[in-house]
């Protein structure tokens, strides 16, 4: 007995998936992935209809998703983020079912314990063999972590893996077990490489960037948490990781070990690794190229699966023992809510992913991010939406000052003594409009596009229509 | 208006920037394209008009493509474009 079926027509036959249930996807392959497309290409096919997608991302390469959506195939959207390519259309008022935003450590939060069943979980796997067990970290299409897939593997009612490089049984290397597989399919290709993993993350060459950067180390260092021990998560933001290279620096100069490093994960970390800035990175998804060999190759770089790193209904998650995170926003308003959904003209263009989960479970929370971009201001008097509430928020690092929470005016004493250039988050929004003038509020429409669920269940904001 | 303009430009396409063009036209006429039009648009045009009179340009076609200028930039990619279509730059 094997669980290899030829056809991905006869894998979803036999998982029985039919009008009104829900289909799972991750999103490992990234801007790079074929697997979504080519399952709601079938399921179009066959006529299935009121179909509810649960991703846990959505990229621009899933912009066929739209016709389905205009074609009723897919009545329902719930992920984690939204590029901007589908992330348009949606807030153009494309559904009429708001889409369900959760974030990275909610969603597998949900799957767990039944609130969002997924009917027939795919899983995209770079390696599988003939009885499913499966990992990302070698093949072709490589991708290193599957951290996202392991919720939907094991609670999905079926589970379809469908690989480019299929191998004899038992392949040991595996990330998620037989246990949970119902059928594999052979196909060509999983994804595009080119668009998996990008070949390398740059470092931003922007001298305000590098401003940025180097106070957001400075302020980590004054915060009194890096010391032996110390663990931390940064974005791949050119900024953030040029804010790892200075934490970097100050690491080695001041002979600091930490312990892990978390999250995402970039070549960066791994040469924090390889330095012995850290002991161990637990990886939930690899960013480039880099990530992926040193997953395959160290065994001090492990894989997390999304419940561990970020499950609020965990016993424990990994962000629970974070002591530092450094996040990107695209607006935060004056009580230190942070938009990173939608631009700010309120169309949607991304989403928590982990950013509120980390920002939970960090002592340190950081926003990272310029005074203004493009002539608008980050600061506002109220965000267009509240991606992570402003009480999880501990510091706003620009390139004209250090914005501190008035909740904890002990770290604001912590950065004047360090001679950190402190202000109030009402200054920093002074300084930029007399830069960039005062913009003028954007209107949006009644349509509700999409629902913001935090990490503990509640509708947090929601998002309307952009006119 | 008995002044001869001819076809200039300023600026770039950068963002933070702003690509101006000057040509002219029967009347006056801006045409603006701007990232932060919903923001700012009315005070763009503002600024295009304010420097159109200033320099007394009655039939000309302004066109702004903006990428989030601030204003200082916007003003001197204007005010050189008027000077180079003057032939003065």
């Amino acid at each position: 007995m094997d669980k290899v079926v030829h056809s991905l027509r006869e894998a979803i036959e036999l998982a029985g998936v039919k009008s009104g249930m829900t289909v799972s996807f991750h999103h490992h392959m990234r801007n790079g992935d074929f697997v979504l497309n080519m399952v709601m290409e079938e399921l179009a096919q066959m006529g299935v209809k009121n179909l509810t997608v649960n991703a846990s991302s959505v990229f621009d390469c899933h912009r066929p998703l739209i016709d389905h959506i205009r074609s009723g195939v897919v009545t329902k959207l719930c992920c984690n983020y939204m590029a901007a390519g589908v992330g348009r259309a949606i807030s153009a008022g494309l559904m009429d079912t708001p889409v369900e935003f959760r974030t990275h450590g909610g969603r597998p939060a949900d799957i767990v314990s039944g609130r969002t069943p997924i009917d027939v979980a795919f899983i995209a796997a770079p390696t599988a063999d003939t009885m499913g067990n499966c990992t990302g970290k070698i093949g072709k299409s490589a991708c290193g972590s599957l951290g996202y897939a392991y919720a939907d593997a094991m609670y999905a009612k079926k589970v379809v893996v469908i690989t480019d490089n299929l191998v004899p049984y038992p392949l040991t290397e595996r990330s998620i077990d037989e246990t949970y597989i119902d059928y594999v399919v052979p196909v060509e290709a999983i994804g595009d490489p080119a668009g998996i993993v990008s070949g390398t993350t740059k470092i931003t060459r922007d001298p305000v960037g590098l401003v940025m950067a180097e106070t957001a180390a400075k302020v980590i260092q004054a915060s009194g948490l890096l010391k032996d021990g110390f663990s931390f998560q940064t974005g791949a933001g050119g900024a953030t990781l040029a804010a790892a290279k200075y934490l970097k620096d100050i690491m080695l100069r001041d002979n600091i070990h930490g312990s892990f490093g978390l999250g995402g994960i970039t070549g960066y970390m791994v040469d924090m690794l390889n330095a012995g800035c850290f002991q161990k990175l637990l990886d939930v998804q690899c960013f480039d190229l880099k990530a992926v060999e040193s997953i395959r190759q160290n065994p001090n770089h492990s894989e997390v699966s999304a419940m561990h790193y970020a499950s609020p209904d965990a016993k424990s998650a990994a962000v629970d023992s974070l002591d530092v995170v450094l996040l990107g926003a695209t607006e935060v308003d004056l009580g230190f809510n942070v938009n990173v959904h939608t631009d700010s003209s309120g169309s949607i263009m991304g989403g928590s992913g982990g950013h509120s989960d980390t920002a939970a479970g960090a002592k340190l929370a950081m926003i990272i991010a310029p005074l203004s971009r493009a002539r608008l201001p980050i600061v506002r008097d109220r965000v267009q939406c509240i991606s992570t509430p402003g009480s999880t928020i501990d510091v706003l690092v620009t390139q004209r000052g250090v914005a501190v929470n008035p909740a904890r005016p002990e770290l604001k004493k912590a950065l004047e003594d360090a001679r950190l250039p402190v202000c109030s988050i009402e200054e920093l929004k002074a300084r930029a409009e007399a830069i960039c003038g005062t913009p003028r509020a954007v209107r949006h429409g009644k349509k509700v596009v999409a629902d913001v669920i935090y990490r503990d269940g509640t509708v947090i904001d929601q998002l309307y229509n952009v006119e | 208006m008995s002044e001869v303009l001819k076809p200039a430009s300023a600026g770039t396409m950068e963002s933070s920037d702003a690509l101006v063009e000057l040509e002219p036209a029967q009347g006056h006429q801006i045409q603006l394209t701007s990232v932060v039009e919903a923001q700012f648009g009315d005070a763009i045009r503002a600024v295009a008009e304010e420097l159109l009179d200033r320099f007394g340009l009655t039939d000309v076609c302004l066109r702004i493509d903006d990428r989030g200028a601030l204003e200082c930039v916007l003003r001197a990619r204007i005010e050189t474009a008027i000077l180079r279509a003057k032939g003065e730059n």
